[in-house]
């Protein structure tokens, strides 16, 4: 380190209380923002548990639908004109709707239900306990063991109940990667008994699963299933239209921008006015350097040192405290959705620079004002 | 002849309301020389101190250092003459009340890119010669006005300019720790390879100038010699 950043550093951390309050203030600033972000993230990410759980490349749907929550059921024909699309792999149906659970306790709890393709079974969630065959057994469901399981009152394998009058059974207990985002369990079953349990409209697809040959297929399959009125979209494409959804179209998105800006400006009021009472103490300082022979660009430097290292310290700070928290959510809230992700970090760091920068920024536009003749003129 | 200062006027705000802080000022100064400036409030003398220095630019006239006009120079040429040329012993020192006593005197290397240890080193033999060997880890603020004057010289000279400014040493001072720090600056800063300007207006440590300028109203008014 050059000897002007070490001074630079010197003075920056012999004035303890004017450096504890910026760092803190950074810091409050940097969880806030984290926080803000983390959830949102985490909700958008629990949104789109199903369309990550079952695992498809393709995912062909009604134009209207926006997230894989709210389907708009497809006639039967549109799953073989997808399959007779050059390009496709294979393709079959998938359904995703609620059923009423009737509990043993007399009570009910809303279920999301998801029907696989009788034969193939593809999206199926990994089985922790349970036969995967079983799920062709008379009734048979699989339940996925997340944060609302216990909603279920925790079955066994065996476990008899009932869905929308009909009767049940737990084959099987599975996991998969994302929770659900509004808290409800989620039982696996055939697509064929999921049709004929549930209440359904006049057509029953929810979704099709398409697996194109090769990724040069995708735009000829999303062409395609445009010209008979329905739409293809990758997993990704399809994750994206979903995230859109709750960024624009809810007020989520709007909120906790709103939020996240909110906690910007805390921080940028607090280190900005803790910097600048700093540059005014040492303004005389500054003066009697530039007297000796300080250039301004030296003391610029001196300056965006002082703040850069106090926005990283805040910076590290707040992202060790967001983790903590967010870990210890996860750890004791069921269904907690925040998720601290390369982007929320990235978004706080650029969030930081732009506050140490405006606060160098006020108190350089003193300190380059000085005339080294007020340090004579006293 | 190290400064040369010709016909040099400044003033401050424009005609009708112009105020004039020094009118056709010239003067000289020889190495191993000891000027003072003296005059009374608003005569000039800081305004002076300021221009020879490289650190407000006059209006006319011209002033030349080691046979160079330092008014021709840029912003950052000027910062470079001030670093290398000039020592400052400001009037109310200006230390960093944060940074230990050697580090203080060391801020003039420091800006010279000389690397920190070696800075350090070099300020705690001027602090040896100034006579404040020992202190050399304590903040400024724990020494007394004299001490600190001494670390403010120290500051001035660790770099080795030839040109040292002065600007009222002895206004924070006792008179006899006044006289003490001029005599001391005198015997011991003072060479022939060097020279020191002092902006005062107290007559007790007169007797250490070798010449000295009077000044009023923005203009020199007499030159006496050296003790008188």
């Amino acid at each position: 380190m050059s000897g002007l950043l070490r001074l630079a550093l010197k003075l920056l951390l012999s004035d303890r209380g004017k450096f504890v309050t910026l760092v803190i203030g950074i810091t409050f600033s940097v969880f806030l923002m984290m926080l803000m972000t983390s959830m949102f993230f985490g909700i958008i990410e629990h949104s789109a548990a199903n369309i990550i759980n079952v695992g498809a490349k393709m995912w062909v749907m009604d134009p209207d639908v926006q997230t894989p929550q709210n389907s708009i059921p497809m006639p039967d024909y549109v799953l073989d004109a997808v399959r007779s699309i050059p390009g496709v792999e294979y393709a079959m149906p998938l359904y995703i709707g609620a059923g009423l659970v009737h509990l043993d306790n007399g009570t009910y709890q809303a279920a999301t239900v998801v029907g696989l393709d009788d034969a193939t079974l593809f999206g199926r969630p990994t089985l922790i306990e349970g036969n995967i065959l079983d799920i062709y057994r008379n009734d048979a469901f699989i339940v996925v063991k997340d944060p609302s399981y216990a909603k279920l009152g925790s079955p066994k394998v065996g476990t008899t109940f009932e869905i929308n009058d009909h009767r049940g059974i737990i084959a099987g207990i599975g996991r998969v990667s994302v929770g659900s985002l509004f808290g409800l369990p989620t039982l696996y079953t055939t697509y064929t008994r999921a049709t004929q349990d549930l209440p359904s409209t006049r057509y029953l697809t929810s979704f099709i699963l398409v697996q194109p040959k090769t990724d040069k297929d995708i735009p000829v399959i999303e062409a395609q299933t445009k010209k008979i009125g329905y739409l293809a979209l990758t997993d990704k494409e399809f994750i994206a239209r979903n995230d859109s959804f709750y960024e624009f179209q809810t007020a989520l998105g709007t909120n906790i921008l709103i939020m996240t800006l909110i906690s910007f400006v805390v921080g940028l009021s607090i280190a900005g006015e803790t910097f600048y009472m700093f540059v005014l103490d040492n303004l005389e300082r500054f003066g009697a350097l530039k007297a000796i022979g300080a250039k301004s660009s030296e003391l610029v430097q001196m300056i965006l040192f002082q703040s850069l290292v106090v926005g990283f310290l805040g910076f590290g700070f707040g992202v060790l405290l967001s983790s903590a928290l967010v870990a210890f959510g996860k750890l004791r809230i069921p269904n907690y959705a925040a998720v601290i992700t390369y982007q929320n970090l990235f978004m706080a760091l650029v969030m930081v620079l732009i506050i140490s920068v405006i606060s160098a920024y006020i108190g350089i536009r003193k300190v380059i004002r000085i005339d080294p003749f007020d340090v004579f003129r006293g | 002849m190290i400064l040369t200062v010709q016909k040099v006027n400044k003033w401050f705000g424009e005609e009708p309301a112009r105020t004039y802080a020094l009118r056709e000022v010239s003067f000289g100064l020889d190495f191993g020389e000891m000027l003072y400036i003296v005059g009374p409030s608003g005569s000039g003398k800081t305004t002076l101190l300021s221009v020879i220095s490289g650190i407000l630019r006059p209006n006319s006239g011209s002033v030349t250092v080691e046979g160079k006009d330092i008014w021709t120079l840029d912003t950052d040429a000027l910062a470079d003459f001030r670093l290398h040329g000039v020592g400052f012993v400001f009037q109310d020192y200006h230390l960093f009340p944060r940074l230990t006593t050697v580090e203080n005197v060391a801020v003039p290397l420091i800006l010279r890119r000389v690397p920190w240890e070696e800075g350090l080193q070099k300020s705690r033999k001027i602090l040896e010669i100034v006579g404040l060997s020992g202190k050399g880890e304590l903040p400024p603020q724990k020494l007394s006005g004299g001490e600190q004057q001494r670390v403010a010289i120290a500051r001035a000279i660790v770099a080795e300019p030839d040109l040292l400014i002065f600007d009222e040493p002895t206004a924070s001072l006792d008179g006899d720790t006044g006289k003490k720090i001029l005599a001391f600056v005198k015997n011991n800063i003072l060479n022939e390879r060097r020279a020191i300007v002092v902006v005062t207006h107290d007559d007790r440590i007169y007797e250490y100038a070798s010449r000295i300028i009077h000044m009023e109203d923005g203009r020199i008014t007499d030159h006496t010699g050296a003790g008188q």
